[in-house]
């Protein structure tokens, strides 16, 4: 399955080689041109059928998913071996404790140690641990011994198997960095079937760190209409109150009205919404206006450009371990292949 | 122009949800100007064509409002929102807000733990009459703006009193004269101006409230050399005001400065002579927090030299936004002014 590669790879934000490369193999046939750009960024091109002379709109769409994760990355090495380090993208500290991980090139495993339970008084128990005080320990004798391994600068990465949980019911599965690997992965599904227009997919680097690539990417593209894919935010464990989660696992594509970084054309929430209650597909709206997508900086590229954001629910993202439903990714590409098949003919104002 | 002023601030156009006002403009400009088009964000764009040797100016005042958004209908019935552009939850409790479809509601607030403490917006909720989510005639995404009707305070016999004593009494209050006013200004110096030598794009901006996004895309199309951003800006005239040397019915004012751009030295010098030269009284603005659509328009392409003709207004961003007729009419003769004259910076 190409979501426990690309799950499996890693791929912080800077470092998105390694993802990158499994997308090329996996795209190989299924595109006319691709390049890396400056950033990062690998834009394939799938040429339409349509020929350049007819006179139809849209003539590009872009679909974009991040290449990049949050992570770690290491800042120095401290006298016992063990190696400071610094976030990359948005990370809470409280889930740093006790993760594994993995560090540079050469995927060195280590853990951020914490004294035991035992060694912790009660006061301090209560309190969130300092990262700049936490350390990641490779199993390095001293300093010089770790120097020999690791350099400040290597990425560090969280150590999560993929894992089917459910092959039933809602198909759940495990991995890290399902965001967005998983629109990734959705991308890949989009460019197996031939389109009109000219289909670019572009998978972007350094989202997590404020929609770096995607905003060169579409610059260069110059896009008619882009359509974002996100592994999102999914909060739909019980509440207290009669407040409904961001988004529900196994309700569908989650299609975004806004953000903090875009409010999504209109036309073409509408366009997903018929779409979807056409077909049978279950959809739901993401029902927060926090957080931001690489939308933010495509809409606003050049004369702008008509975008929106469709998203596969995920549990725990940004963290070590997420969670999120086969059946929720198999609609969204059914709902986006079918939307991007009704977009041949034009969009309904 | 009060006319026109009325209809344009009682029309509903929170961010991303300008379609009304968009067409209530393009319906006055019509015929008026060369051409007009509507861009991918929404900005309405209309070129007043010069008659040769002058710059290409692109003019912004925005359409869109400040409002809320539905993101939760619940089994009652109740709405909860979140702010569209800054909303404060301090004006919100007991008020009023209406769809693009017209349905109506008011904003209540969860039982009061502490009645000296703000509600925040997971708090707040919205009725809009309905008894379960089966008759609530709007959805999740939809959006609202206040209701506040446009008043005339020189209308009421109060004024009308003030008038006679003191010679003041100018002020209209409305929700959304941030930036309705502005679009007002500008729609009449485009009636107004006669053959000049500038093109100059009229832009009506979408999506200022969120980031003047709008203003971002349309400067990129415009590719303007010279930039004007018609916007309202606080004030310090009030009972215990934070300090500011801008007041209502003090004239226009001209940005000097404001948490976002620098106006360039030639670009106040061009309004400040233009000001003088029609003898009009002005003020000039140094705003510590905001920022409008001339930030976008400076920092376009290669950059453009971008100033900002401001309204002074009382209470930006709450459902009563009051302005000073005096003032409003002089912006619209200076900014006639700016656009029918050669620009030599």
């Amino acid at each position: 399955m190409l979501l426990r590669e690309l799950s499996e790879a890693r791929g912080v934000s800077g470092n998105e080689g390694p993802v990158r490369d499994i997308i090329l193999e996996a795209v190989g046939d299924l595109v006319d041109e691709h390049r890396v750009d400056a950033m990062g960024n690998l834009i394939c091109l799938k040429k339409g059928r349509r020929q350049s002379s007819e006179q139809a709109w849209p003539r590009k769409v872009m679909i974009a998913a991040h290449l990049d994760e949050v992570g770690l990355i290491v800042t120095g090495i401290n006298g016992d071996g063990t190696l400071r380090f610094d976030k990359v993208g948005g990370i809470d500290d409280r889930i740093l404790l006790s993760k594994q991980v993995l560090v540079g090139q050469e995927a060195l495993p280590g853990v951020i140690g914490y004294r035991p339970i035992h060694l912790i008084p009660r006061k301090e128990r209560e309190r969130v641990a300092d990262p700049k005080k936490l350390a990641i320990d490779i199993g390095a004798a001293d300093k010089s011994d770790a120097e020999k391994l690791v350099q400040p600068g290597n990425y560090v990465s969280f150590r999560t198997a993929f894992q089917v949980l459910d092959e039933e019911g809602l198909r759940t599965v495990k991995g890290k960095a399902f965001d967005d690997r998983v629109g990734c992965a959705m991308l890949v599904e989009l460019l197996k079937e031939d389109y009109a227009f000219d289909l670019y997919a572009a998978f972007t680097a350094q989202e997590e760190l404020g929609l770096r690539g995607a905003r060169v990417a579409a610059y260069a593209i110059n896009p008619d209409v882009a359509f974002v894919h996100e592994g999102t935010v999914c909060d739909d464990l019980p509440k207290k109150k009669d407040l409904s989660p961001v988004t529900e696992l196994g309700k569908g594509p989650a299609i975004t009205f806004m953000d903090r970084s875009v409010i999504t054309d209109r036309r073409l929430v509408k366009l997903l919404v018929t779409t979807a209650e056409k077909l049978g597909i279950p959809y739901q709206f993401k029902r927060v206006v926090s957080g931001g997508t690489d939308a933010g900086a495509i809409h606003l590229t050049r004369e702008g450009v008509p975008s929106v954001v469709v998203s596969v629910p995920s549990r725990y993202i940004h963290a070590p371990v997420s969670l999120l439903s086969l059946s929720d990714f198999d609609y969204t590409v059914k709902l986006m292949r079918a939307a991007l098949h009704t977009l041949e003919g034009g969009l309904e104002s | 122009m009060k006319e026109l002023i009325k209809k344009l601030v009682e029309a509903h156009g929170p961010s991303g949800d300008e379609e009304q006002v968009r067409a209530l403009i393009e319906e006055v400009i019509r015929g008026k100007v060369d051409q007009v088009r509507t861009d991918a964000l929404g900005n309405l764009i209309a070129l007043r064509r010069g008659t040769g040797g002058g710059k290409r100016v692109m003019v912004a005042a925005h359409m869109d409002e400040i409002g809320v958004v539905v993101t939760h209908v619940d089994k009652k019935g109740f709405l909860r929102v979140a702010p569209v552009g800054g909303v404060r939850p301090l004006t919100m409790v007991g008020d009023r807000v209406r769809f693009a479809n017209g349905t109506i509601g008011v904003l209540g607030r969860e039982k009061w733990l502490r009645v000296s403490t703000l509600p925040t917006w997971d708090q707040l909720f919205l009725d809009v009459g309905a008894t379960s989510p089966d008759d609530v005639p709007v959805g999740v995404g939809d959006v609202a703006s206040f209701v506040r009707p446009f008043t005339d305070l020189a209308a009421e016999p109060a004024a009308e009193l003030h008038l006679r004593h003191k010679g003041t009494g100018k002020r209209l209050v409305s929700k959304a004269m941030d930036d309705r006013i502005g679009c007002a200004v500008a729609i009449h110096a485009l009636m107004q101006m006669d053959a000049s030598p500038n093109d100059v794009y009229f832009c009506f901006s979408a999506q200022e409230e969120v980031g003047t996004r709008g203003a971002v895309v349309a400067a990129f199309g415009v590719e303007p050399e010279v930039g004007l951003a018609i916007d309202v800006t606080d004030t310090g005239d009030t009972p215990e005001a934070h300090p500011m040397a801008v007041e209502l019915g003090g004239g226009p004012a001209i940005k000097v400065m404001d948490s976002e751009m620098i106006t360039p030295p030639s670009i106040k010098r061009w309004m400040i002579e233009a000001a003088e030269s029609l003898g009009i009284d002005y003020q000039l603005e140094v705003l510590e927090r905001g920022g409008t659509d001339a930030r976008a328009i400076q920092r376009s392409r290669a950059g453009v030299p971008t100033g900002c003709l401001s309204i002074p207004c009382r209470y930006v961003h709450t459902p009563s936004e009051m302005v000073d007729y005096g003032d409003v009419q002089a912006a619209v003769r200076l900014l006639t002014e700016l656009m029918s004259k050669e620009i030599d910076l």
